[in-house]
């Protein structure tokens, strides 16, 4: 017992953070996610970018998703440290002062907005201010723990990395830059309403008013139905305004059916074990879904331009 | 069972912990240095060799 005592002293000395806790708290996966999205918005924006400068956006696009990342960290480590999923981050592991994470995510939002802006336009580094203050304060101190459309409102903060992109080449808000952002934030809420229903006593235990626990499963079933299905029809959006072509409206269209269907087969499911494995499923499959959708978003404009189709 | 770790151990990996944030800092500030300076010789464009000298 002694050993087991002494040991973890070892691994959570104070200000013994190691460099890869501090790159835990940039959520890396999270990360992936808002630089691929950045990328695509930044590509699809009409008018080209400077390759370098092109670089230098993507990767403050990056540093301050990862700094509101930490902030959440640093402001939810209680409640992280009930949840299973989130309780070994530095903080609640004891590998990290709270301090620490909260000094790090605000330097790197300053430095990544404050380079954003000389390297772009001020309104990208507008945009991605408001991207980390949304995501840091309205989402995550406020939204997250009082009401269960927290996520419905804060999944505007992941919503917003391909309109920061688009503005960084074009220097203004459009219509399409609008729908990127759109598809992604009708996506949110179905994602994580069903890792919610899987998930739902870490949540429960955390005292987060996840709808699940709310509005009970059948309430949240509904809604992953309903925000399925208008988010496939904003997603066949693109190609009736002829922002994309029969590419990605095939994409869209296949990708889409399988999502519905996939809701549709939760909404079906009664029995306890098998609802919480369709809910796994939907959560695994929208991931891969999001990610085929801006996919084909890229792909298709390539295959435009180069006159394929 | 293993004998627990003792306090010089202890030290030691604090200051190699130390020592690799450390290297990480310097090493994200040199980044920080050459982007800037990259970003503005992009910046400038050709018009930068484009003077009397």
């Amino acid at each position: 017992m002694a050993y087991v005592e002494h040991s973890r002293d070892v691994t959570a000395p104070a200000g013994g953070a190691r460099v890869e806790d501090y790159l835990a708290l940039l959520k890396p996966r999270v990360m992936s996610l808002v630089v691929f999205t950045a990328f695509i918005g930044l590509l699809l924006a009409p008018g080209g970018i400077n390759p370098v400068i092109g670089a230098i956006a993507i990767l403050c696009i990056a540093v301050g998703a990862g700094a509101s990342g930490a902030l959440n960290m640093w402001y939810d480590a209680d409640i992280d440290a009930i949840m299973s999923r989130t309780a070994n981050r530095p903080i609640p592991a004891g590998r990290m002062e709270r301090d620490h994470a909260l000094a790090f995510g605000l330097i790197l939002s300053g430095f990544s907005v404050v380079l954003l802006g000389l390297a772009t336009n001020w309104l990208a580094a507008g945009l991605l201010a408001f991207t980390i203050f949304f995501y840091a304060v309205i989402y995550t101190m406020w939204l997250k723990r009082s009401t269960p459309q927290n996520i419905v409102i804060g999944g505007a903060a992941g919503a917003f990395p391909p309109m920061v992109g688009w503005a960084a080449v074009t220097g203004t808000v459009s219509l399409e830059s609008c729908l990127l952002f759109a598809i992604i934030f009708l996506w949110t809420p179905p994602h994580f309403w069903a890792l919610a229903l899987y998930k739902q006593s870490d949540y429960g235990a955390a005292n987060i008013p996840m709808l699940p626990n709310v509005a009970g499963e059948q309430a949240t079933k509904v809604q992953i139905l309903l925000y399925s299905v208008i988010l496939v029809a904003t997603t066949l959006v693109p190609g009736f305004i002829g922002f994309m072509g029969p590419l990605y409206m095939a994409a869209a269209v296949v990708t889409g059916a399988g999502f519905v269907w996939l809701a549709w087969r939760l909404f079906r499911t009664t029995e306890s074990k098998a609802m919480r494995k369709a809910g796994r499923t939907l959560f695994t499959y929208s991931l891969s879904y999001l990610f085929i959708i801006f996919l084909a978003l890229i792909t298709d404009r390539v295959v435009q331009m180069l006159g394929w189709l | 069972m293993t004998d627990p770790i003792k306090p010089e151990d202890k030290d030691a990996e604090l200051i190699a912990r130390r020592r690799r944030r450390s290297i990480a800092l310097a090493l994200a500030l040199a980044a920080f240095v050459l982007i800037f300076y990259v970003l503005t010789l992009t910046k400038f464009g050709p018009a930068l060799f484009d003077r009397p000298l």
